[in-house]
């Protein structure tokens, strides 16, 4: 049977692959952030995963307005990176498990998530920074993976409550797959930012360390959370969030804190990492 | 007879305009056309005569004033999103500080400062 071996939660901000693809690492403005990714290369060279289920959003590069899930998963061999519009170096495409694709949409349906399912899926810096950050120099990374896109675009988006409900649905899904294969679950995006209007800029480090202890310990209280909560508490953008509630939904209801490490600003975040397996 | 679901009152955060189907459908042609410069072929033909792209996607005067003006709380109140902006804002350049600096009327360097004193 398939096993979880944890959840990883990282921001993804694109700036964050241009810093990686101009080898800026150890330079002072990114070198506390870079400096929080080794030991979850450590643990993932512990554990080693076969597959990763990513749980991202998409910023208006594989869905527009004129059809756009709430929620939606792959179900192709292989995800390709595309230009997003700023002329990047596109990434090689990304292996997919089509086979573990449909047994989780069957198993995600037959809870009453009626997922958008996705044959063709292009990815951007919202799975592929991840990527990037977690298996550095691999790419693509040495594993398969199934993309889980949120929407974040436009209201209303999921709540948080609903969100933490997927990540349940998305753990039974994994759990009861037949195939001996190892995965772990990633929470992309986050934490507090605002990229538009004259609240441009807005940061709230109290309420993220607030968000970083609580998913470990209480997430059902964050569950309760609304979506006006987060995007007052946590700007705009911040309201991606919901995506790490995805990802601990998945675990089971205790959960040991493996690493973390939280930085402001990274562009116009605050960066926030986290690793966290089942407790035995 | 059924009750309506109530809709969340989402006008009271200071300085945030929600992107919701009020905004999705009076920004649709804005945003479709900052969609649409994901291509190069796109962003091109756009810098090559910017009344005709703009023209081509049916843009109103309002949005096509605000994209003249590259001013982005103009291209918000046009309801523009600003993930498709930020594909517009590419185009010329910017960054998501820059575009910050500009809504907030602060110089790229005391943007900057802000985000830097969150962390202190």
């Amino acid at each position: 049977m398939a096993t979880i071996v944890g959840g990883i939660t990282t921001s993804h901000i694109p700036a964050i692959g241009n810093a990686i693809a101009n080898d800026l690492k150890q330079e002072p403005y990114w070198k506390p952030f870079f400096d929080g990714y080794p030991p979850v290369h450590a643990w993932l060279d512990q554990v080693k995963p076969d597959v990763a289920v990513v749980v991202y959003n998409d910023h208006g590069l594989n869905f527009f307005l004129d059809k756009l899930p709430t929620f939606a998963i792959g179900a192709a061999s292989e995800y390709r990176n595309e230009d997003e519009g700023w002329g990047l170096k596109t990434l090689p495409p990304f292996p997919g498990d089509p086979e573990f694709s449909w047994h989780m949409i069957n198993s995600l349906v037959n809870d009453e998530f009626d997922i958008t399912t996705c044959q063709e899926m292009a990815v951007d810096h919202g799975f592929t920074v991840p990527m990037s950050l977690l298996w550095p120099g691999q790419s693509p990374p040495p594993i398969r993976t199934i993309p889980v896109e949120v929407n974040t675009v436009q209201h209303p988006l999921p709540s948080p409550g609903r969100c933490y409900k997927l990540g349940k649905a998305i753990g039974k899904a994994i759990e009861s797959y037949p195939e001996d294969v190892k995965v772990v679950v990633i929470g992309t995006g986050g934490m507090s930012h605002q990229l538009d209007g004259e609240r441009a800029g807005f940061i709230n480090k109290e309420f993220d360390l607030m968000c970083m202890e609580k998913i470990i310990s209480d997430p059902e209280k964050l569950a309760r959370l609304s979506i006006h909560d987060l995007v007052k508490e946590a700007g705009a953008q911040g309201a991606e969030f919901i995506l790490w509630l995805v990802m601990r939904g998945a675990l089971t209801g205790r959960v040991t804190k493996v690493h973390s490490n939280y930085h402001i600003p990274i562009s116009n975040t605050a960066a926030g990492l986290l690793v966290l397996e089942n407790a035995a | 007879m059924a009750t309506a679901v109530k809709q969340q009152e989402n006008n009271d955060i200071p300085g945030t305009v929600f992107f919701d189907g009020h905004q999705a459908m009076k920004g649709y042609a804005l945003n479709k056309m900052c969609y649409s410069f994901n291509r190069a072929e796109n962003r091109e033909e756009f810098l090559r005569d910017e009344d005709a792209y703009c023209r081509k996607y049916g843009l109103n005067e309002q949005q096509r004033e605000a994209i003249r003006k590259r001013n982005v709380l103009d291209l918000i109140a046009a309801g523009g999103n600003i993930y498709y902006l930020a594909k517009f804002a590419g185009i010329l350049g910017l960054g998501v500080q820059d575009v910050g600096a500009q809504q907030t009327g602060m110089s790229l360097a005391e943007f900057n400062a802000m985000l830097k004193a969150a962390g202190e």
